[in-house]
C-alpha cells in the first residue's frame, strides 16, 4: 500500500487538529489540572466530539460506526497527541471498541458498538495488575459460580476508570499466571456489587483509576468471546492499542520538536539566536530524521491494521518502540533547549513529557517492545 | 592507638550518642533537605536538633577554620567524619548555598571583616543564602547581566531584576551580581555584592516548577540599598568571583551523578524478575542498566582520581571540567531508568500509593541539573574551547 494519506484522511486530520486545538488542547489540560478534575476530561467536549462520529471512527458502518478504519483513528490520536487533548480516546474508541470488535459476539456487538459509537457508552479495558505491562501474567480470577462467574482480584492503570460505564476485565479461568491460555474477557459494569474503582494521579493529570473486585458477580452472558479464550482478540487488539498510542506519541514528539525549534529560532543570548549554535542545530537536525522515521513507522502500521496484514505484532511493536525511543528524546530535548523556562510548570513544555512518559509506559513500554520486536523477529 | 583512630573512635561515639534516630532514616527527595535559615522548613523537629548538636563541633561545615565556625579538620578527619556518618546513615545536617557556594568565594576573596560577619551564622544554619545571578536576558551568556548599582557614596542603589533565582522567596540574604560600569566589555564592570533579602525594595514572585515545588523566583530589586561594606573583592571586579563560585556550584551539582546505594539492576530484579542464571530477564533493560552501572562507576573513580592528584599537589587536573556535565547527565539517566525500572507506580503523581509522587517529582528535578549552574551545552562549549583549545 502506497504510504500516503488519501484525500479524505487528509481532510480528517484537518479537521481533528482545528477541533482539538480549539476545544481540548494543553490550555483545557491544564484547567482540569489545576481544579483537580476526577474526570480527567469535559463532558461537553466529548459530546462535540462525538457529533463529529469520531468515536465510531473504527466501529463498521453496520454498527453504526464511520468504519474508517485504524489509519483514521492513527489521525486522530496523533492530533490528540499534539494538543495532549484529555479526552477518552485511547480508553473508549482505541481499547473499548476494539476489543468489543474482535471479542464480542453479533448480539453484544450489535447491543454496545452504536452507543459507543453515539459517545453515549464508555467502555475502557482493566488488564494491569502490577507495575509493568504483562498481559500473560493476569491473576485475577475468575471462578464458576452458579450460570455465571465471581470475580477477585485487583487491576490498576485503568484509563478513565471514572468515566467508564462498562470495564473489560481480563481475568484468569484456568492455567496459571505466565500462560496466554486461560484467559477469559468479562464485561463489568460500573455499578456491580463487590467493584471499587479507585481515583489515582499519575503524572499526565489524566483520568485514570484502579479497580477492586470483591466477589464480583456477572452472569454467563458477561463473557465476551470464548472462556479461556481471550488471547487471540485481547493480543489482536493490545496490537492495534501499541500502534494507537505510538500515533499518539507521534503528536507529542512532532508538537514538542516544533515548539522548540520555534523556541530556538526566538531565545537570543551571546549576541545570536541561539539556533545559530551548531550544538543545537545539529541535535535538532537529527531529530527531525527520527521523527521522519517514525512517521512512516506509524503510518505503515495503522495500514497493517486496517490490511489485516499477518506482519501485524512485529510492526506493532516496532512501532510502539520506536515512539517511545523518539518522544523520549524529543521531550529531554525539549526542556533542555529551552533552558530554565523549559522547567517552568507556567511553560506548556512539561506537560509534554509528563504525558509522554506515561504514553510511553502504557501497554509496554521502549524495553518491552523491543524484546518484543526481537522476539517477533525470531532472534 | 594513632591520632586518626582516636578520631574515629571519638567521632563514632558521638555520632552514635547524638544523631537522633530520625536523622538516620534516608532523605525523600529535595524538599527533605534541612536548609536553616531565620524562619526555617522544618519537616522534623530533629532537623534542628541535629543541626544545633553537629554546628556546635563545627561540624555543619567540618574543613572550614574554626575561628569561621567550621570544624577545621583535615582531610583525613573530614574523609573519617564522612565515612562514620554513612556508617550510621546520617543525614547532612544542613544543606545551604552558603556552604557550597558563597563560603568558598568568601574564604578566598572576602575580608577578614566579611568573612567574621557572615561565615558564622552560615555554619550555624542561621542565615539562608541565595543567588541572584541569571536574568532573563543573561542565562547562559550570563555576563551580559544589566541589574544596575548606582554608587550613593556609602551604599549602592540597586535596580533590575533576576529571574530562577532558587529559593529567593526563603532566603534571608542574596549574593547578587550586579553592573557597576557599563563602559567597558561586559565582563568588566559586574560588581559581586551580599545584601538583606528582607531590605525595602526586593520583591520575589516564586515560580512553579514542572516537579510541583516552588523553589524558584523572580526578583525584583526597587531602588534597594546594599551597604560599601557588603561589596566582595574590588568594584568592577566581580567576574572572577562569580566563575570561582560556579566551579563550586557545578562540583555540588555534579556530585548529583555518584551512584545511588542500591544497585539499580537489583532493583530492576524486584520488578522484572531474572533467569535461572540470575540475569534481569528484560534483556534490553539489562543492557541499559549495566551501561549505566559502568558509567556511574567509572565517574565515581574518576572523581576520586582527580581528587587524589589535587591532594597529592598536582593541582585540579583537566578531567575535572567534565564533572558537571557528565555528572548531570549521569544524574538523568539513573533517573529515567527509575521510571522505567519503577514502572506504573513510579509515574504517580500524588497519594499515598504513589509516595507523593516521590520518584515521578525526582524524575522532573533532575531534568534541571543539566540547566542550573550552567547548561551542558555551555559546559561542553568550555571543554571544547578552554581545553581542547578548539577555536570559536
Ligand atoms: C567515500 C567517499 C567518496 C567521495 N566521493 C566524492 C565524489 O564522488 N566527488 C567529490 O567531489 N567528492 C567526494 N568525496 C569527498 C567528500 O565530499 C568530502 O570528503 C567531504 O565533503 C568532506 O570534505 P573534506 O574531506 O575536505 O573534510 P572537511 O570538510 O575538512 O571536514 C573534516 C571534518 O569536519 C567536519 N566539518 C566540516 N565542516 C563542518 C561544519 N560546518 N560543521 C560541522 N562539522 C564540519 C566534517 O564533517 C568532517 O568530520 C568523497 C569522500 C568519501 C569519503
Ligand atoms: C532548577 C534551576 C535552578 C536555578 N537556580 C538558579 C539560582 O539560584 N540563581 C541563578 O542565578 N540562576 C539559577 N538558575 C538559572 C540557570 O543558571 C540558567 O537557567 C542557565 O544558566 C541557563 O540560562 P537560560 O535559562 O537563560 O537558558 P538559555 O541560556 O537561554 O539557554 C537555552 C538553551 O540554549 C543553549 N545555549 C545557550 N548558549 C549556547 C551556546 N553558546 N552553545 C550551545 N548552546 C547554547 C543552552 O544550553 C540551552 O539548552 C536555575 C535554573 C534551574 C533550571
Amino acid at each position: 500500500m502506497a504510504l500516503v494519506l488519501t484525500e479524505e484522511q487528509v481532510m480528517l486530520k484537518e479537521s481533528a487538529a482545528g477541533l482539538l486545538a480549539e476545544k481540548a488542547g494543553v490550555a483545557q489540560l491544564r484547567a482540569l489540572r489545576d481544579a483537580d478534575d476526577a474526570l480527567g476530561f469535559a463532558p461537553d467536549v466529548w459530546r462535540d466530539i462525538a457529533g463529529m462520529g469520531w468515536p465510531g471512527i473504527a466501529i463498521p458502518e453496520s454498527y453504526g460506526g464511520l468504519g474508517y478504519g485504524y489509519i483514521g483513528l492513527g489521525l486522530v490520536l496523533e492530533q490528540a497527541g499534539r494538543h495532549l487533548s484529555p479526552v477518552p480516546l485511547q480508553s473508549t474508541v482505541l481499547l473499548g471498541a476494539t476489543l468489543l470488535n474482535a471479542l464480542g459476539s453479533e448480539a453484544q456487538k450489535q447491543a454496545l458498538l452504536a452507543p459507543l459509537a453515539a459517545g453515549e457508552l464508555h467502555v475502557t479495558l482493566a488488564l494491569q495488575e502490577g507495575p509493568l505491562h504483562a498481559p500473560e501474567d493476569t491473576a485475577l480470577k475468575a471462578e464458576a459460580d452458579g450460570a455465571g462467574y465471581r470475580l477477585h482480584g485487583s487491576k490498576c492503570l485503568v484509563l478513565d476508570a471514572l468515566a467508564a460505564q462498562q470495564f473489560v476485565v481480563i481475568a484468569r479461568t484456568s492455567g496459571e499466571p505466565g500462560d496466554s491460555a486461560g484467559l477469559t474477557a468479562f464485561l463489568v459494569p460500573a455499578d456491580a456489587a463487590g467493584l471499587t474503582v479507585e481515583r489515582r494521579s499519575l503524572v499526565d493529570a489524566r483520568g485514570v483509576g484502579a479497580l477492586q473486585l470483591d466477589a464480583v458477580q456477572v452472569p454467563a452472558d458477561a463473557v465476551l468471546g470464548d472462556v479461556d479464550g481471550a488471547w487471540d482478540g485481547l493480543s489482536r487488539s493490545l496490537d492495534i492499542a501499541y500502534i494507537g498510542l505510538a500515533a499518539e506519541l507521534l503528536g507529542i514528539a512532532s508538537e514538542a520538536f516544533e515548539r522548540t525549534v520555534g523556541y530556538l529560532k526566538e531565545r537570543k543570548q551571546f549576541g545570536k539566536v541561539i539556533g545559530s549554535f551548531q550544538g543545537l542545530q545539529h541535535r535538532a537536525a537529527e531529530l527531525f530524521a527520527e521523527l521522519e522515521l517514525s512517521r512512516s513507522l506509524v503510518l505503515k502500521a495503522l495500514q497493517a491494521i486496517d490490511a489485516d496484514d499477518p506482519q501485524l505484532p512485529v510492526l506493532a511493536s516496532a512501532a510502539k518502540a520506536k515512539l517511545c525511543e523518539v518522544a523520549q528524546r524529543a521531550t529531554n530535548e525539549g526542556i533542555q533547549m529551552h533552558g530554565g523556562i523549559g522547567m517552568t510548570d507556567e511553560y506548556d513544555i512539561g506537560f509534554f513529557i509528563k504525558r509522554a512518559r506515561v504514553a510511553q509506559h502504557c501497554f509496554g513500554d521502549y524495553n518491552y517492545h523491543l524484546d518484543r520486536f526481537a522476539r517477533l523477529s525470531g532472534f | 592507638m594513632s591520632d586518626l583512630e582516636k578520631f574515629r573512635a571519638d567521632t563514632r561515639a558521638w555520632l552514635e550518642e547524638n544523631c537522633p534516630p530520625a536523622m538516620r532514616e534516608p532523605v525523600r527527595g529535595f524538599d527533605d533537605l534541612y536548609m536553616g535559615g531565620r524562619n526555617p522548613e522544618v519537616d522534623h523537629p530533629d532537623q534542628q536538633v541535629w543541626c544545633q548538636r553537629m554546628a556546635e563541633r563545627g561540624w555543619t561545615v567540618p574543613h572550614w577554620p574554626r575561628e569561621y565556625g567550621g570544624g577545621g579538620l583535615n582531610k583525613e578527619e573530614a574523609k573519617i567524619l564522612q565515612q562514620e556518618m554513612a556508617r550510621i546513615g546520617a543525614r547532612r545536617p544542613l544543606e545551604s548555598f552558603g556552604i557550597s557556594m558563597l563560603g568558598p568565594a568568601l574564604l578566598k576573596f572576602g575580608t577578614e571583616a566579611q568573612k567574621q560577619e557572615h561565615l558564622p551564622p552560615i555554619c550555624r544554619g542561621e542565615i539562608r543564602w541565595c543567588q541572584g545571578y541569571s536574568e532573563p536576558n543573561a542565562g547562559s551568556d550570563l555576563a551580559s547581566l544589566q541589574t544596575r548599582a548606582e554608587d550613593r557614596g556609602d551604599h549602592y542603589l540597586i535596580n533590575g531584576q533576576k529571574v530562577w533565582t532558587s529559593y529567593a522567596d526563603k532566603a534571608d540574604w542574596i549574593f547578587c551580581l550586579v553592573r557597576t560600569d557599563n563602559s567597558g566589555s561586559k565582563h568588566e564592570g559586574i560588581s559581586f555584592v551580599l545584601f538583606d533579602m528582607a531590605s525595602e525594595g526586593v520583591t520575589t514572585r516564586p515560580i512553579k516548577l514542572i516537579s510541583g515545588s516552588s523553589p524558584f523566583c523572580e526578583t525584583f530589586f526597587d531602588n534597594v540599598r546594599a551597604e560599601k561594606r557588603n561589596l566582595v573583592g574590588e568594584e568592577g571586579k566581580g567576574w572572577a568571583i562569580a566563575k570561582y563560585l560556579l566551579t563550586h556550584e557545578r562540583e555540588m551539582i555534579s556530585g548529583f551523578g555518584t551512584a545511588p546505594k542500591k544497585s539499580l539492576g537489583s532493583v530492576a530484579v524486584e520488578t522484572y524478575g531474572a533467569d535461572a542464571s540470575g540475569r534481569l530477564r528484560n534483556g534490553i533493560l539489562r543492557h541499559t542498566i549495566a551501561q549505566y552501572q559502568l558509567d556511574a562507576l567509572a565517574f565515581g573513580a574518576t572523581m576520586s582520581r582527580v581528587g587524589d592528584e589535587a591532594k597529592a599537589g598536582q593541582g585540579l587536573g583537566a578531567a575535572s571540567s567534565i564533572f558537571k556535565y557528565y555528572g548531570t547527565e549521569l544524574n538523568k539517566r539513573r533517573n529515567e531508568l527509575n521510571l522505567a525500572i519503577g514502572g506504573e507506580p513510579a509515574l504517580g503523581w500524588d497519594g499515598d500509593v504513589y509516595e507523593g509522587g516521590a520518584t515521578s517529582r525526582d524524575w522532573l528535578r533532575s531534568k534541571g541539573n543539566s540547566i542550573e549552574g550552567g547548561t551542558s551545552e555551555v559546559q561542553l562549549n568550555i571543554i571544547a574551547k578552554r581545553v581542547l583549545g578548539l577555536p570559536d
